[in-house]
């Protein structure tokens, strides 16, 4: 039986090649399960996964528990409010204590750098960092490479156009790297102030004018943040959508467009391309729900397509 | 006004190459001390093999935490670990709670040194009253309570006006000014240096334009109102090269980098831990190098550690939430002879000149020399030894190193401040 590659998911840096499309594969095999009338599989039966989450979040709480469920896995949602982390419990007790409970995966968010990490150094159980501060969020760069692979059938030598606040996105960071790993090529489109400094030594071409858009197979659309203008990144809302917001005269046929949610319809998407033919973003949301059951399944079990297949002859 | 625990004074001889750069001795010797007293250097045909007898270092920027913070250090565990490091006497930084601001509590400190100190312990006191950067503190009658210097060491003076204040009255006190140059509106949130590291990570970007363009305005003040300063810290390329100019200018200007400015740089962020975490940031290898060059042809003049304990439980956080420094006291000349000296960067004569008379003479300090008649202010180091860092065999009260488990190679064998033994492995 191969060992296990990867014991913890904290950022796209933990993964190679191999494992993200192993990880792609099982989801593929597993979202033929979603079709089914009965869509829980035996697969995580007894196990527990524990979801810690220091952010608000909806889509991403709800996918990674609606996950470990399809998977037969016991389940337990611990939010920042409300519990002794108000009480001002630091993270390392925090994790101990629920290490006590001898979770298998701890899936974590929190709103900042290192999180995820501190608490795999801290406890037995496999983390998967399901965004910590502007750094990472492995699970969504997967689910965006398995939506464009479905979608355009390859990854590699693909153009994706990521457009808008880079600075502040950990799903740009995670995204970017993903994209490298499998091949593909990233180019970030953003005002000069919304760029980080020295961010094109990562690997990725880097525009500040939106003409960039026509040589790119996808356009990922980063959402824009209101609070952005106070700290002056740009004069305003207005004049950001008027640059930068992707209309249906900026998009080009044969293009995708993709947005990691939640949308700021009229800022940095116009609704007449979220919701036209072209845009994946629904798919995204379900390619979420069987990436990430994929990647409990790969932290869980022996990695492999066989034994993917056998999970679907079980059910 | 240096203050410590007066004790016995002690009598030894030691043979070792002697390495004294401001006397010119480089050759193996034996030196004689007699009731503290240096009584004679003869030299001998060899020494054992990797010692080295410097004169002991001065540190002219260590944290000890005291008064409000014992429990990350107090006089006697920072002295101490000031005596392993090779110190014959440090200077502490006056951002401590309440901060030094009044006679009253300088006057306490020095009592307590006077108590407890292993090493000679120099006290500086604030520029600014509760370091707010609004009003002056009463320098006239802090320097007559014993304070070495000036700094609101922590934060800048953000104001140029009340800069231009204090370099203005720092006459009438005749002491120097120690600077902390940070233009807080560039580094306000920053947690690292900004660059293609801070950029990867996602962790908000301190630009090194807000080191600089501080130092460039402190210069300006300082030659406008001729009047000495000392630059705390350095870490930018771009501060090496205005120190260097105005130097040339004739602003009469000490600067101080510190170990980890001068052999680590931000690649040490990638591994999040906030024992990395530092202000101001690590730079990166430009930025490193430029540091080097500054050290090697004097425009930097004082290594100094910014020794800076934290308690384990405040850095053992996402690195976001820890606080900034790290501890140098007992590290510092082990990093630098192993990144710098056997690395071939810079000339052990130059580390040691910068440890010792260059911090001294910058804060006004006697110079440690070996000389016949001068009080015993040694340094017995071991070139060779190997050893790793660890969390558990630090003096200091706190273990917050940028080097832990690190193997490092040199070592301080035996510490003589002030004519006495106050370290001996």
């Amino acid at each position: 039986m191969p060992e296990r590659a990867t014991r913890n998911l904290l950022g796209i840096r933990d993964l190679t090649r191999e494992d993200a499309e192993r990880i792609l594969d099982t989801a593929r095999a597993l979202e033929r399960s979603l079709d089914r009338e009965v869509k829980k599989l035996p697969t995580l039966r007894g196990r527990l996964v524990v979801n810690l989450f220091y952010e608000s979040s909806t889509r991403t709480l709800s996918s990674f528990d609606l996950a470990a469920k399809r998977l037969s896995a016991d389940t337990m949602v611990l939010r920042a409010s409300g519990s002794s982390v108000d009480k001002g419990e630091s993270l390392r007790d925090t994790a101990l204590t629920l290490a006590a409970y001898d979770p298998d995966v701890i899936v974590i968010r929190h709103p900042h750098i290192g999180a995820a990490q501190l608490v795999a150094d801290a406890t037995s159980a496999h983390v998967v960092n399901a965004g910590d501060g502007k750094h990472q969020h492995p699970t969504q760069a997967l689910l965006d490479l398995f939506t464009i692979r479905e979608a355009l059938g390859r990854l590699d030598g693909v153009v994706v156009a990521i457009v808008g606040d880079v600075l502040h996105s950990r799903v740009a960071r995670s995204l970017i790297e993903a994209l490298l790993l499998v091949g593909a090529e990233p180019v970030l489109v953003a005002p000069p102030t919304l760029l980080p400094r020295g961010i094109e030594a990562m690997g990725c071409r880097v525009s500040t004018t939106i003409e960039t858009l026509a040589d790119a197979d996808v356009v990922y659309v980063l959402r824009m943040q209101a609070e952005r203008m106070e700290a002056a990144y740009v004069p305003s809302l207005r004049e950001y959508t008027a640059l930068y917001g992707i209309t249906p005269e900026r998009v080009r046929a044969g293009q995708v467009v993709m947005h990691p949610g939640p949308m700021n319809r009229g800022v940095e998407i116009d609704p007449r391309v979220a919701d036209s033919g072209a845009s994946l973003i629904t798919t995204q949301v379900r390619s979420g729900l069987v990436v990430r059951m994929a990647v409990l399944y790969d932290l869980l079990t022996a990695p492999g397509l066989a034994v993917a297949a056998r999970v679907l002859e079980v059910a | 006004m240096l203050a410590w625990s007066n004790g016995s004074r002690d009598s030894l001889s030691i043979r070792a190459r002697v390495v004294d750069p401001v006397e010119g001795l480089d050759g193996p010797a034996t030196v004689t001390v007699e009731d503290g007293v240096v009584t004679a250097i003869e030299s001998a045909p060899s020494a054992p093999g990797g010692l080295v007898l410097a004169p002991a270092f001065v540190d002219p920027h260590v944290h000890l935490r005291t008064p409000g913070r014992e429990d990350e250090e107090t006089i006697a565990s920072g002295t101490a670990a000031a005596a392993a490091g090779g110190y014959c006497a440090i200077v502490a930084m006056p951002n401590t709670d309440p901060v030094v601001d009044t006679a009253s509590v300088l006057e306490a400190l020095v009592e307590r040194a006077r108590e407890e100190a292993v090493v000679p312990t120099g006290f500086t006191a604030a520029i600014s009253k509760g370091q707010r950067g609004e009003e002056l503190t009463e320098m006239a009658e802090l320097a007559a309570a014993g304070a070495i210097a000036f700094t609101d060491d922590g934060r800048p003076v953000s104001s140029a006006g009340l800069m231009r204040r204090a370099l203005a009255y720092s006459a009438v006190a005749d002491r120097p000014l120690a600077l902390h140059c940070e233009e807080t509106a560039l580094s306000q949130g920053g947690q690292m240096h900004e660059g293609a590291v801070s950029a990867e990570l996602g962790l908000a970007g301190w630009p090194s334009v807000a080191e600089s363009l501080m130092v460039e305005r402190d210069l300006g003040l300082a030659a406008y109102e001729d009047r000495p300063v000392h630059l705390q810290h350095l870490s930018a390329g771009a501060s090496v090269d205005a120190v260097r100019r105005a130097r040339l200018a004739g602003v009469r200007v000490s600067a101080e980098a510190s170990p980890h400015h001068l052999c680590a740089t931000d690649e040490l962020v990638r591994s999040l831990d906030a024992n990395a975490k530092m202000n101001p940031p690590l730079g990166t290898e430009d930025d490193r190098r430029a540091l080097v060059e500054g050290l090697l042809d004097g425009t930097i003049d004082c290594i100094a550690t910014d020794h800076a304990p934290h308690a384990r439980h405040e850095k053992d956080a996402p690195f976001e939430e820890a606080p900034f420094g790290v501890t140098g006291l007992e590290t510092a000349f082990a990093a630098l002879n192993t990144f710098l000296v056997r690395e071939g960067a810079v000339p052990l004569e130059v580390v040691l000149e910068r440890l010792s008379a260059g911090p001294a003479r910058a804060l006004r300090l006697p110079v440690p020399r070996i000389a016949v008649g001068e009080p015993a202010n040694l340094a017995l180091l071991d070139l060779d030894a190997v050893w790793t860092v660890r969390e558990d065999a630090f003096r200091s009260r706190s273990a917050n190193s940028w080097l832990l488990g690190q193997t490092l190679t040199g070592a301080v064998v035996k510490t003589v401040a002030a004519g006495k033994v106050v370290f001996a492995q």
